[in-house]
């Protein structure tokens, strides 16, 4: 019951984010904002992430390689299919679940303790539209950071083939064209932009809905984790039945 | 003004407020006092328009809060100001930005208006110079001070102040206490402040509603407060030590 319980009460917020607007001018300022703080600031890491990802999995995949009747170009085509469809909008989702959504938990949870929630809605300002429409809007620009991932990843992939010598430079583009179906990037796009909106509305529904003081913000933001992955992981494989199989 | 009547309210099958009827007169500070769990906080939420009552009425200037339409509760909301027990201050913002971000919100005045404004308010609580300054860098009573100028910032008719002088040291409470008299006045607004503070009640007590039990159990001003022989009153008044010294001396005509 207490799931079904959480399940309307996100819808309701959702509602409530999607209500009674803030001001134009005011809401233009707090998108660049969070564009910087869920965007800008994490660029970094999924740089680092994806181009080491992409290493790796040229590396595994090269090692495991043994049998000569399978071409060599097998390592990028690898590469690119396990970048574009996973590790890039999954698992960097999952990374983001980890760093954007405890920030969003931790950040609407504090406000929450300290009565600035409060202190919103007694201005007559729409709290959920005023914390988290910013959010939503700031994470449409999510794609954008999957395809510099997708991108690095595949540069990494290359760096780590071609440099240990497990493939050449030609065999490697060879094998990155082999067999390409676009489809294949729209499929991943289609679910970032889901995933950008799990990750901006969840984390906020932990954080905005908690109860109590520092302490159960730290829990929230464990919580938050845990069940925003949980429900990328559900969408992934549901959005994979839908547009895959 | 903003008169009560007849209110009640629940939780969870648990009455909080059981028929509470009070006048919150215009130009005066009014006061709930009462102990922890007395009602105190959700009286002031009902008020708010945080709580819904679960019966009774609540009138601002003669109109009941349930005859007005989703535009009147939204310009209701525009003239209340909030002073928070922690100060609710938003950490993102500089003081400046604080005591700016209910005019931004809601006028469409130029910025330099805004600022005018912004300057005016921050001299009124004593604040100059404390403007680029965020909150965790001033201090709790400066943080108070901030509140109270955000609240005021908008020229609000009806101002509301939880606890205002907790955790500040007597003297910066005094100070609190006598801003928010003072900017009564001046404003001629309707002050309703929720406090646990003895020394509160003898500074700023114009107007006094005590609750015990989600029930109005005495009324008065700070003269009379200090004179009835009401049980329930003197229990809660001279529970310190140094009250109780007070009405030892009082009682034996020192």
């Amino acid at each position: 019951m207490n799931y079904l319980h959480s399940i309307g009460e996100y819808f309701l917020m959702l509602k409530g984010v999607f209500g009674r607007m803030t001001k134009r001018s005011v809401l233009k300022d707090l998108i660049f904002k969070e564009i910087d703080d869920l965007i800008i600031s994490s660029l970094g890491i999924v740089a680092f992430l994806s181009f080491f990802i992409g290493g790796v999995v040229a590396i595994q995949t090269a090692l495991n390689l043994t049998n000569p009747l399978i071409p060599k170009t097998l390592v990028a085509y690898a590469a690119r299919q396990s970048v574009i469809l996973e590790f890039a909008p999954t698992f960097i989702s999952i990374i983001m679940a980890g760093k954007v959504g405890s920030y969003i938990t931790s950040s609407i949870g504090s406000m929450n303790v300290t009565e600035q929630i409060d202190a919103l809605e007694v201005m007559g300002i729409n709290s959920l539209n005023y914390l988290i429409f910013p959010k939503v809007i700031a994470m449409l620009t999510y794609p954008f950071v999957i395809a510099i991932a997708m991108f690095l990843g595949i540069v990494g992939a290359y760096t780590a083939a071609v440099l240990g010598g497990f493939v050449g430079p030609d065999a490697f583009i060879e094998g990155l064209q082999d067999d390409f179906d676009p489809f294949h990037l729209t499929y991943a796009f289609v679910k970032t932009f889901l995933f950008a909106f799990i990750l901006a509305t969840v984390p906020a529904y932990h954080g905005y809905y908690m109860k109590g003081g520092a302490l159960e913000v730290g829990q929230a933001s464990t919580t938050s984790f845990v069940w925003t992955s949980v429900v990328i992981i559900v969408t992934n494989y549901i959005v994979t039945q839908l547009l895959l199989s | 003004m903003i008169e009560v009547k007849n209110i009640h309210k629940a939780f969870d099958g648990e009455e909080v407020l059981k028929g509470i009827d009070f006048v919150f007169e215009r130009g005066k500070t009014n006061l709930i006092i009462g102990q922890s769990g007395s009602g105190k906080s959700v009286l002031l939420k009902c008020m708010l328009g945080l709580f819904l009552p679960d019966q009774g009425v609540i009138e601002y200037d003669g109109k009941p809060y349930t005859e007005f339409s989703e535009d009147e509760k939204k310009d209701l909301s525009k003239q209340i100001g909030m002073v928070f027990q922690g100060g609710a201050l938003f950490d993102s913002m500089t003081v400046e930005e604080n005591v700016l971000f209910p005019l931004r919100m809601f006028t469409k005045q130029s910025r330099s208006k805004l600022m005018t404004r912004v300057n005016e308010v921050l001299k009124r609580v004593n604040l100059d110079g404390s403007e680029k300054k965020y909150p965790s860098e001033i201090s709790g009573g400066m943080q108070k001070r901030v509140s109270i100028a955000r609240a005021i910032v908008n020229r609000p008719k009806y101002l509301f102040c939880d606890e205002p002088n907790s955790g500040l040291d007597p003297k910066t409470a005094t100070v609190i206490d006598n801003l928010i008299q003072e900017i009564t006045r001046e404003y001629d607004i309707t002050t309703v402040i929720i406090t646990h503070d003895m020394n509160s009640v003898l500074e700023i007590g114009e107007n006094i509603a005590f609750l015990k039990d989600g029930v109005l159990a005495w009324k008065g001003d700070k003269d009379q407060v200090f004179k009835t022989e009401d049980e329930t009153v003197t229990d809660f008044i001279y529970s310190s030590n140094l009250f109780k010294k007070v009405r030892t001396a009082q009682l034996k005509g020192l």
